[in-house]
């Protein structure tokens, strides 16, 4: 324990000698643009226990939530009302960007805000029932493109949104053309998305690895790929990715923040180095572990840059599906 | 015997002290709200919402307490029945019948007692009911598939009238009100926006929290200021219990009769427990002839109704947990409120929330028995708190709800737009339109127009895909019946429920 403390005293200290300039002094504020209990509500709150454990803020981080449209009302309302702020941090997620990318925040758009880290992700999937005729990502792909509309797929989110886009990047890397035909079943949740395929009425489940565990360990559900550049660790190390298959899909639903645009530059480089710290640390690793979420860390210089690339490859995907004109 | 162990891990939640607090506490509400006349269950649980927020209660803990006051409500429905000859609620209706007469006869505390034993024994059967079909019905719900699902919306909506309804036309108004309500926000199956005029905040649709907590709970605020401000009833006169063995042993297999009709009632949608009730009463006088002394205060006359109401609101329960549609009102509040703590109905609860589906049943039968716990000995206290002048409760409600609904979301706009709900709400029932159906409207309209994107996709646009498979044929068919049949037997049977209040000297 007093290793850990004096280590993470050192990190802090590391932190603060490369951002000399500004420290965060008094209350920080971590924006939460959902209910509490969601995933944006978790990365505020888990964040900000470990940023005061590793002492890389002076006083508390305080979570506030702002739930509407999405993220919509929240990214207002940094964009607008807390322009200058420096001690506001934004949870934000593939949600977001795709929002985003398809100009579900009116008047606003990716510029506005600063990116600042990512801190994990949890991958996307795609999975057929037990009794499925495709037993790899190839067959299903193949199928799809002899005929787009042979197979179905049921996922969570709404039409154009994140579940519905790998099912996208995956046919596309797969060279299927016709992509506005491959049918998709919007559902609520996952969970109802996979009642549909293993009761044998929808081909094909997309979602994310945290929601399938369930039914996969169950042996209902049998996961045909993960949207990762590499195998998943731990238990679902069994599962083979896109890519060696010869897809080359990759869909990480990653959780991190935004912070206003206006703010000081030398706060925001503060809060850059700070979510590398935190990152790097044990702490932070035993919250990954205990929560499902897969390493994920774009490195500091090259997050803006993946946002940037990300809206711009969901707007494209966007277009060609008609959900944008 | 899988259901036992579920059953027994069921008890395990609901009977730690902090659920069994507020199992107590909700029971004991229930029954105080049931009894105050015009405060039906539906509004109860619908009041009782934001508190659930308010508290910050767990998933499980917010259930049973909703539960709770549902089974109290319907307890205690019974009380200003037999005292004052107004039903607390819709389903205590028969018990006036001849509850009333008993106390005229200074038989109230009789009547009182025995319409308690009954409640707990019709609660009993219900529940047994409910823990036998649930899990059964559950199961099968996995071969539902869109156009199944689709064909069973239909079905809601078509019993949606019901036998009680009064007036088809209204209730369509208030059930398109409802659907209108839905489409603002997100199309899920499309993907665009749909009336939000680019306000934000409608970005994500209208809670339907906000929707249930403003018509209700608000709109019951704003009647209550309008009529019943000012002093509460006079004090009642109970009377001693001179209930003997031999008589509530002759009642047993009235008992028995009530709850099964009534569980069965409960179980189809859009009849619920006011049908429950009165099967069981007319029944019971079939069954009886012409030794009882129905309408003069015939003991069996509390009992069947009784045994009735309280069956019915578990078989309620079952169509709501098994494939998420209501099978009442009141299961309809109860639906909205798991659909917000984000537990989706149907046959996965069953698996995936095990502990919430069986922490809830088996706080149904706890709260059975604090239900009769209560209710025998405490019934004086009851009649007292009717006449406690309402000035002191509204201020405590009002509070209530404002704090929980600000909890959900921290979002002072969802305020003004629960207001706004309750405004609405009080003029739609100054118009005698129905809220439940509204409700309904708001949480099934999506679901059914959802299952028939779905269904056609899946079919390729072939629209016959909605009544090829032989479930959603069946479904198709008991929905046409469930839409005419109201026609035809709905008024023949409000004509004797008329006939049958007439009979008796209504006096306040």
């Amino acid at each position: 324990m007093f290793i850990k403390r004096t280590l993470s005293f050192v990190a802090a200290a590391a932190v603060s000698m490369s951002a000399m300039a500004w420290q965060p002094s008094g209350k920080v504020e971590c924006l939460a643009p959902a209910d509490p209990g969601g995933g944006w509500d978790f990365t505020c709150r888990s964040v900000g226990n470990v940023m005061q454990t590793l002492g890389l803020v002076e006083g508390s981080v305080q979570t506030v939530n702002m739930a509407g449209a999405g993220g919509g009302v929240a990214y207002a309302h940094t964009v607008s009302k807390r322009a200058e702020d420096n001690k506001l941090l934004v949870a934000a997620s593939t949600a977001t960007t795709t929002r985003l990318a398809q100009k579900q925040f009116p008047g606003m758009d990716v510029e506005m805000v600063t990116w600042v880290g990512a801190l994990g992700a949890d991958y996307g999937i795609i999975a057929v029932g037990k009794d499925s005729e495709y037993q790899n990502l190839n067959d299903l792909m193949d199928a799809v493109k002899a005929n787009p509309k042979s197979v179905k797929f049921a996922g969570g989110s709404a039409r154009g949104g994140w579940d519905h886009l790998k099912v996208l990047i995956a046919a596309k890397a797969s060279g299927a053309d016709k992509l506005p035909a491959i049918p998709y079943l919007s559902y609520n949740n996952g969970g109802e998305a996979m009642t549909q395929v293993v009761g044998g009425q929808v081909d094909a489940f997309t979602g994310d690895i945290s929601e399938a565990t369930g039914f996969m360990e169950s042996g209902d559900l049998r996961v045909i790929a993960v949207l990762a550049d590499e195998r998943l660790p731990g238990k679902f190390h069994d599962i083979p990715t896109a890519k060696e298959q010869g897809i080359d899909a990759v869909g990480p639903n990653w959780r991190g923040f935004y912070m206003p645009k206006g703010a000081d530059e030398d706060a925001q480089k503060y809060w850059v180095d700070a979510v590398d710290t935190l990152y790097a640390s044990d702490e932070w690793k035993e919250v990954m572990k205990s929560n499902g979420l897969i390493p994920f860390h774009p490195p500091a210089s090259e997050f803006d840059e993946f946002v940037r690339n990300q809206v711009k490859d969901i707007e494209t995907l966007s277009r060609e599906i008609g959900l944008l004109k | 015997m899988e259901t036992l162990g579920f059953l027994m891990d069921g008890f395990a939640v609901a009977l730690t002290p902090y659920n069994l607090m507020f199992a107590l506490f909700g029971a004991f509400v229930g029954t105080l709200i049931g009894c105050l006349p015009g405060l039906g269950p539906a509004n109860g649980v619908a009041i009782l919402i934001p508190l659930a927020f308010t508290l910050g209660l767990p998933p499980e803990t917010a259930m049973i307490l909703l539960t709770s006051v549902y089974a109290g409500a319907m307890y205690g429905g019974r009380i200003s029945s037999i005292l004052l000859n107004i039903p607390g609620d819709e389903p205590a209706m028969m018990t006036c019948l001849d509850g009333y007469p008993m106390a005229q006869k200074g038989r109230a505390a009789d009547a009182l007692a025995v319409s308690a034993i009954a409640s707990f024994a019709g609660g009993l059967i219900g529940t047994i009911g409910l823990i036998m079909l649930a899990p059964v019905l559950a199961k099968f719900a996995l071969t539902f598939g869109p156009a199944e699902y689709f064909a069973l919306f239909l079905l809601a909506f078509a019993t949606l009238g019901g036998i009680t309804g009064k007036n088809p036309v209204k209730t369509v108004v208030a059930a398109a009100l409802g659907i209108m309500i839905s489409t603002v926000g997100i199309d899920i199956s499309t993907g665009t926006q749909r009336y939000t005029f680019g306000v934000l905040e409608l970005y994500e649709g209208i809670d339907f929290i906000l929707a249930i907590v403003g018509l209700f709970a608000i709109s019951e605020l704003l009647f209550f200021v309008e009529s019943r401000m000012g002093r509460g009833r006079d004090k009642m006169n109970v009377g001693k219990l001179t209930l003997t063995m031999k008589e509530l042993v002759m009642t047993i297999p009235t008992q028995l009769r009530g709850g099964i009709l009534g569980f069965i009632s409960g179980v189809l949608p859009g009849a619920g427990a006011s049908l429950g009730s009165f099967i069981s009463y007319t029944l019971e006088k079939q069954v009886v002839g012409k030794k009882g002394k129905f309408g003069e205060g015939d003991i069996r006359g509390v009992v069947a109704p009784e045994a009735g109401n309280n069956g019915a609101s578990s078989g309620a329960l079952v169509p709501m947990l098994t494939l998420g549609v209501p099978g009442s009102g009141t299961t309809a509040v109860l639906l909205a409120m798991l659909i917000s703590l984000n537990i989706t109905p149907g046959p996965l609860m069953f698996t995936q929330n095990a502990d919430i589906v069986w922490g809830v049943i088996a706080a149904l039968l706890i709260g059975n028995v604090l239900l009769l716990v209560l209710n025998i000995p405490l019934v004086g206290f009851f009649v007292k708190l009717l006449s406690v002048p309402p000035m002191y409760l509204l201020p405590i409600v009002t509070m209530v709800a404002f704090v929980g609904i600000y909890s959900i979301s921290h979002s002072t706009f969802d305020l003004y737009f629960m207001v706004a709900f309750g405004v609405a709400g009080y003029f739609l029932r100054k118009l005698e339109i129905p809220l439940v159906p509204i409700i309904l409207g708001l949480l099934l309209g999506p679901e059914m127009e959802k299952n028939l994107g779905h269904a056609l996709v899946l079919s390729d646009g072939d629209w016959s895909v909605l009544w090829e498979s032989p479930l959603a044929m069946g479904l198709w068919i008991v929905a046409g019946l469930g839409l005419i049949l109201p026609y035809l037997v709905g008024p023949l049977l409000r004509r004797r429920m008329n006939a049958a209040m007439k009979e008796n000297p209504v006096s306040d």
